[in-house]
């Protein structure tokens, strides 16, 4: 309130100031004096002018100065300070040509202003200042996109082979997350895959589509929210369920969009654990973030998710008392094709009843399946870090 | 065809106003202010209908911005205007978002494109190249009248139980394709939709006369390199629409066909409202392509026509000519080209192929290059001149 009371107290004074300014013109006239084409009004305002440029930029300055705080966090991946630099250098670059710009084209209409004794001189034509100023900016320019196409193509290249690969998969109005399962890696297989989907598949129960004709389907599991591994690069397989999405983490400077029948990508590696960031920040509530950043409907202001960074032993506990969701959804035992029900029984276990004991039970996900591997070893890209 | 028709006492020479009793017949009321086709007229027209979705559109953006910057304040005091939209003291989520895809669409549609290039263009343009109207007076006024039925139909859409469209101003599919998405997405988006075509077809009509116009009618002596630059700048701005306007417009059928006929140009693989659709083979991003291949050049539409009339304003009250009359016309004409080259940098994200992101990344730095030369040259202009500063108009 007191800043509308304030706001409309300047207003008033610069509008007496207008009036009081015109009446002092509208007396000139009336006494006489002898009318110069230097007038009152245009010395007004041409140092207005200046006075435009210098709250201008006061403005500019304070207003970047308070928001700072709502600037992109700290990053914390390895692209990230990368970005940024590009960033940074990019708006030093453009920032400094903007305000040495503006300057001047504030300056000179006050200090070329109207006087008898000047008259304007004549310079319509340049051809070696106009070639100057298309190389200079062109050049610059070029370098720019040099620089941010090494960047944009260490970002988007293939993900390295030891990546872990998590699916995201966006639905009004949540993040879904689906993870390949540890048991086939316990069973011989060299590397965790996800099971293949389709979308004719989705009911309430199977949100993501799951194909049970798949076998590597069986040990998928669908946790919550999204653990990821310090130091560890991921792959994110991204999917659409309805309409656009678009998956952000502003703090691993990662944007990719979900969308409906064409599967995206992108990798990253994660340098700092949700730990280290509550301590660095001093903030014993910090989460990393799993937002939407594409209109998606109603829902779309409140559609994020937590995403939890942790070291390699943490994430391996986390991930061996995970069920898969199979195990969970026994029911759905009956999509799976005979010739593949005996192997889906042994990955899941027997089930005692429809239904399985929940995560509790931690070092007991299926009693043979432990026979075969231990259960501290769940998947192989795990395996180089703890044995 | 209509320049014939009108009065011929639109004496440019002496435009002054006292040429009421020089007109051989006596214009009804209606054929003189309502469908004029007296491009003057239309200019004010298009002058006062960007005004009134400048204040609709300002309104709407004080609106959602109270909510966004204010998130604990209650707003039942906009009970009274927006009724059931606000619910329990906040705005609905939907109306939120149907607010900002209306602010969007008026203000870079109605406003900055028909109020700026409609008011200027039609304006500006015989005066400035010694015609007596527009190539044609008739098409000139359709274009009008299209640009007044797209607006009551944009208009009609805010007052409607499902309220306006809401997925955006880009209206991006699915979203935007499926009623079932979102409630903005049902009559609204339909709304939305055909007040957008019929707002293209009047940018059109008004393009080709305005290229025309500079074309064939300047006056003898007033070659091309001796053209106003607004008058160039108007001509280019021209050129873009008429090159790109028709791009959204069939970006626009297609996504009525499949929101009406089942098509899948852009859906595939959907499952939503607890119903896996059959739509298949249909990419979203290819909605997008078109529709930035309007969107980027609308950018300088809207940019273009402002620089123009920055660039007349500059030179008149500088007492000199322009800095670099040639270079400021060329800068202009390599804007033109390169904005039709840009259109995918709003995609880098979207899932398009990395390596046509790069191509992107570049042609998109290189653009801001004739940008640079504008400015230069405008500081050069004003250097060691006389400036009056003064409105630009109306001053002693
Ligand atoms: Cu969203
Ligand atoms: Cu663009």
């Amino acid at each position: 309130m007191t800043n509308i009371i304030l706001g409309v107290g300047i207003v008033l004074i610069l509008i007496i100031l207008v009036m009081i300014f015109r009446v002092q013109s509208l007396i000139s006239i009336v006494r006489g004096a002898p009318r110069s084409r230097e007038t009152t009004s245009n010395k007004v305002n041409a140092a207005l002018w200046v006075v435009l440029l210098v709250l201008g930029s006061v403005a500019i300055i304070w207003s970047s100065w308070v928001a700072a705080e709502y600037f992109l966090p700290d990053a914390s991946s390895e692209h990230g300070p990368k970005t940024d630099d590009l960033f940074w250098i990019t708006m030093g670059i453009t920032g400094a040509v903007f305000f040495a710009t503006h300057i001047l084209l504030f300056y000179f209409p006050y200090k070329y202003q109207f006087r008898e004794n000047r008259k304007a001189s004549f310079y319509p034509d340049n051809n070696r200042l106009e070639v100057i100023w298309t190389v200079v900016p062109a050049i610059v320019l070029t370098l720019l996109v040099l620089s941010g196409w090494k960047v944009w193509r260490d970002i988007t290249s293939d993900a390295p082979e030891q990546a872990m690969e998590v699916e995201l998969v966006g639905k009004q109005f949540n993040w879904l997350v689906r993870y390949p399962g540890v048991k086939q890696a316990e069973l011989g297989k060299k590397k965790a895959e996800l099971g293949n989907f389709n979308y004719r598949l989705i009911d309430a129960s199977n949100e993501v589509g799951i194909d049970l004709t798949d076998e590597n389907s069986f040990d998928d599991f669908m946790p919550r929210e999204v653990h990821l591994v310090k130091g560890k690069p991921v792959l994110l397989k991204i999917r659409g369920r309805d309409v656009l999405h678009s998956v952000f983490l502003p703090q691993f400077r990662v944007k990719m969009d979900a969308v409906p029948g064409m599967p995206t990508k992108f990798w990253f590696t994660p340098t700092h654990t949700t730990k280290e960031m509550r301590e660095q920040l001093g903030n014993p509530n910090f989460n990393f973030e799993l937002a939407c950043t594409e209109v998606c409907g109603r829902g779309h202001f409140s559609m994020r998710n937590l995403v939890i960074v942790e070291t390699q032993e943490e994430f391996d506990a986390w991930a061996a008392k995970q069920q898969s969701w199979l195990a969970t959804h026994r029911d759905y035992l009956s999509k799976v094709p005979a010739n593949l029900q005996q192997k889906a029984l042994q990955i899941i276990g027997p089930g005692e009843g429809d239904n399985a004991p929940a995560s509790d039970s931690t070092a007991a996900p299926a009693p043979d399946a432990a026979a075969v591997a231990p259960a501290t070893n769940p998947i192989k890209m795990v395996s180089n870090s703890s044995k | 065809m209509a320049a014939v028709d009108i009065p011929a006492k639109h004496d440019l020479a002496h435009g002054h106003d006292d040429h009421d009793h020089d007109h051989d017949h006596r214009q009804s009321f209606i054929r003189k202010y309502i469908f004029s086709e007296d491009h003057k007229i239309i200019a004010k027209q298009y002058l006062f209908t960007g005004l009134f979705w400048a204040v609709v559109g300002v309104s709407m953006s004080l609106i959602f911005r109270l909510q966004l910057g204010f998130p604990k304040m209650n707003m039942d005091f906009l009970k009274p205007i927006l009724g059931g939209w606000i619910e329990e003291g906040k705005l609905n989520p939907e109306f939120y978002l149907a607010l900002v895809t209306m602010h969007g669409t008026i203000m870079v549609f109605f406003v900055l494109t028909a109020g700026l290039s409609g008011t200027f263009s039609n304006f500006l343009i015989p005066l400035q190249v010694g015609a007596r109207d527009m190539a044609s007076g008739f098409m000139n006024m359709l274009s009008y009248w299209f640009f007044f039925l797209s607006s009551v139909l944009m208009f009609t859409s805010l007052f409607i139980e499902t309220g306006p469209a809401a997925g955006g101003w880009v209206i991006y599919p699915p979203l935007s394709a499926l009623p079932q998405a979102m409630l903005g997405s049902g009559l609204g988006m339909t709304l939305w939709l055909v007040s957008m075509a019929l707002f293209i077809i009047s940018q059109l009509l008004g393009g080709v006369n305005y290229v025309t116009t500079v074309i064939n009618l300047r006056t003898p002596g007033m070659s091309f390199s001796r053209l106003p630059l607004t008058i160039w700048s108007f001509f280019f701005t021209a050129v873009i629409g008429l090159l790109s306007f028709p791009v959204l417009f069939s970006a626009a059928l297609l996504l009525i066909f499949d929101r009406t006929f089942g098509t899948s140009f852009y859906l595939s693989d959907i499952y939503i409202a607890g119903e896996a659709l059959p739509q298949n083979g249909g990419s979203p991003l290819l909605f997008q392509h078109l529709f930035w291949f309007l969107g980027h050049p609308e950018v300088y539409i809207v940019l273009l026509p402002a620089l123009g009339i920055t660039s007349e304003i500059i030179a008149t009250n500088s007492r000199k000519p322009i800095f670099g009359y040639r270079a400021m016309i060329g800068s202009m004409m390599a804007i033109t080209v390169l904005s039709f080259l840009v259109w995918a940098h709003h995609m880098f994200v979207s899932g398009l192929n990395p390596f046509l992101g790069s191509i992107f990344m570049f042609l998109t730095l290189i653009i801001a290059v004739p940008s640079a030369v504008k400015a230069f040259n405008y500081i050069t202009t004003l250097w060691r001149e006389i400036l009056y500063s003064r409105r630009p108009c109306c001053s002693q």
